[in-house]
């Protein structure tokens, strides 16, 4: 069944969530409910029966209202979560950038940081020894590396884990709306780099709420709505119907 | 056989993520305090100070070496506890991170149990201060004792692995396993002897209470100068081992729930 040419291949993925529990006070209702057998959590269902198939070094936003199940699809495809049905196929290295510097502590230095998230994404001392200089220079804060990084700026953070992230050239990049924070200069350069990065190969899914970023950057495009793909296709034709609608 | 190969295989690709989270764990340990690693070695043998001075004189226990035999159980009970404790929350404090970047959760449990083994390490340079100034006789036996810790080390993770996974669908965990090693405190022959209870209760704390095989094996490398007795090392391996199938199994069997429940 599988296909050699998709690097990223979603069959039929159902996402299921447990909304909340049920209010329970009693130990009374608890065995009523046990017995008639509706202790169960409401059930809500992120993603329905989705089918996503993407290739090598095609670049594709993902559009949608709040709650739509973009965050959750990424996720799936970043193997965080796993389908309640249906399955999910990946090759090749990734980047996950559903958070910037989501490894990072706040008491340790930057220094320190640039390290553990270098971990976290699989990488050695040595090769981020090696990378060090680049990631401090691409994130232009040379004279705050000893500070911890509790009082960095959301923006200086996010500097830093967008540094360290795409340092390594991965196959896959998946940017959740991160880049939001940072300031016009950042995001420009941020932008060149992952038109660097598709230029080598590099495939990347981007969810964005600014249509004008995702025309700029992505090829395609997936619009879901309510767990459900509404409209896939050329970026253009996707974000005019779903800013039309 | 092939699934557990590509388990290794993943588990080799994250050792840099381990290591760094050791580090971490023990670079924040005692950040800003004044004195810093010394504590590691000064906060046991204060403790055990109070506890020598409140039982050779209000409770009095007919033991050779008090201090050495009390540092000995003290610093070995507090790893259990300390790790145990830390592998308890080590899935739900790393919750912000599992959500949004994907690493095999075990790494965080693993590497909480490893900092505690390093803290332990500094802890016994407390117990060689101890063993110095109490006179012991170094014996070639004494080698033996990285076998000990290790046996600890295997029990404790496997403990920590279960309790970790447990306590993400049971919170209630969090607050009665603070009451579970205290009994347990007690249950073990860390301040008084062995002896002092009566047969059939000795046989079966040995037999059940590991911690107090592990202390047992130690106390009789160090204080006797001889070789445990291998029924005691073979059992304490074993139930380390079952205690390694029943975490190891239990965690990753229910592992890809958990995102719902943190």
């Amino acid at each position: 069944m599988e296909n050699p040419n998709y690097i990223i291949d979603v069959v039929d993925a159902t996402v299921r969530f447990n909304k909340a529990t049920e209010r329970v006070d009693s130990m009374k209702e608890y065995v009523i409910k046990l017995l008639k057998k509706e202790l169960m959590y409401q059930e809500f269902l992120a993603l329905k029966n989705i089918n996503f198939k993407v290739k090598q070094g095609e670049s594709w936003g993902l559009v949608g209202t709040n709650g739509s199940g973009k965050s959750t699809l990424l996720k799936l495809i970043c193997g965080i979560l796993k389908p309640y049905k249906g399955s999910v196929t990946v090759k090749g290295s990734m980047a996950p950038l559903i958070e910037l510097g989501a490894g990072f502590d706040g008491e340790l230095t930057a220094r320190e940081n640039i390290f553990l998230n270098g971990a976290l994404l699989g990488h050695s001392e040595k090769y981020m020894k090696e990378h060090f200089e680049e990631i401090v220079e691409f994130a232009e804060l040379q004279e705050f590396m000893d500070m911890p990084i509790k009082n960095y700026s959301s923006g200086m953070s996010a500097r830093l884990g967008f540094a360290v992230a795409t340092m390594a050239r991965p196959d896959i990049l998946i940017c959740d709306e991160v880049l939001s924070v940072g300031d016009y200069k950042f995001q420009e350069k941020c932008e060149k780099r992952m038109q660097e990065m598709l230029q080598k190969g590099t495939t990347l899914l981007y969810v964005s709420h600014s249509k004008e970023a995702v025309e700029k950057i992505c090829e395609k495009a997936l619009w879901l709505d309510k767990g459900e793909i509404k409209m896939c296709g050329d970026a253009k034709e996707v974000c005019a119907k779903y800013m039309g609608q | 056989m092939e699934m557990m190969k590509k388990r290794w295989q993943v588990f080799y690709d994250y050792r840099h993520l381990v290591k760094q989270l050791v580090i971490k764990d023990i670079k924040l340990k005692y950040r800003r305090s004044f004195l810093g690693y010394l504590w590691s070695i000064l906060n046991p043998l204060l403790l055990m100070l109070v506890l020598v001075i409140v039982f050779s004189h209000m409770f009095r226990f007919n033991i050779e070496n008090y201090p050495a035999y009390l540092i000995i159980g003290q610093t070995l009970f507090n790893f259990m506890t300390e790790s145990t404790n830390q592998a308890l929350v080590s899935i739900s404090a790393n919750s912000s991170l599992l959500k949004k970047v994907y690493v095999p959760k075990y790494i965080f449990t693993l590497s909480k149990v490893t900092s505690s083994l390093i803290n332990l390490l500094f802890a016994m340079g407390a117990m060689l201060i101890v063993f110095i100034a109490t006179r012991i006789q170094i014996s070639v036996y004494m080698l033996f004792i990285p076998v000990i810790i290790i046996e600890i080390y295997i029990f404790c993770l496997g403990f920590g692995l279960f309790l970790a996974q447990a306590a993400v669908f049971f919170r209630d965990l969090q607050y009665i396993y603070g009451v579970v090693t205290t009994a347990w405190m007690y249950l073990t022959p860390i301040f008084y002897p062995l002896q002092q209870l009566p047969e059939v209760v000795q046989k079966v704390i040995m037999i059940c209470n590991p911690m107090c095989n592990y202390i047992t094996q130690f106390r009789t490398v160090v204080l006797e100068g001889q070789l445990p007795n291998i029924g005691s090392v073979v059992w304490g391996i074993g139930i380390g081992g079952i205690f390694m199938i029943i975490g190891t199994w239990s965690f990753l069997r229910n592992q890809d729930k958990f995102i719902l429940y943190i």
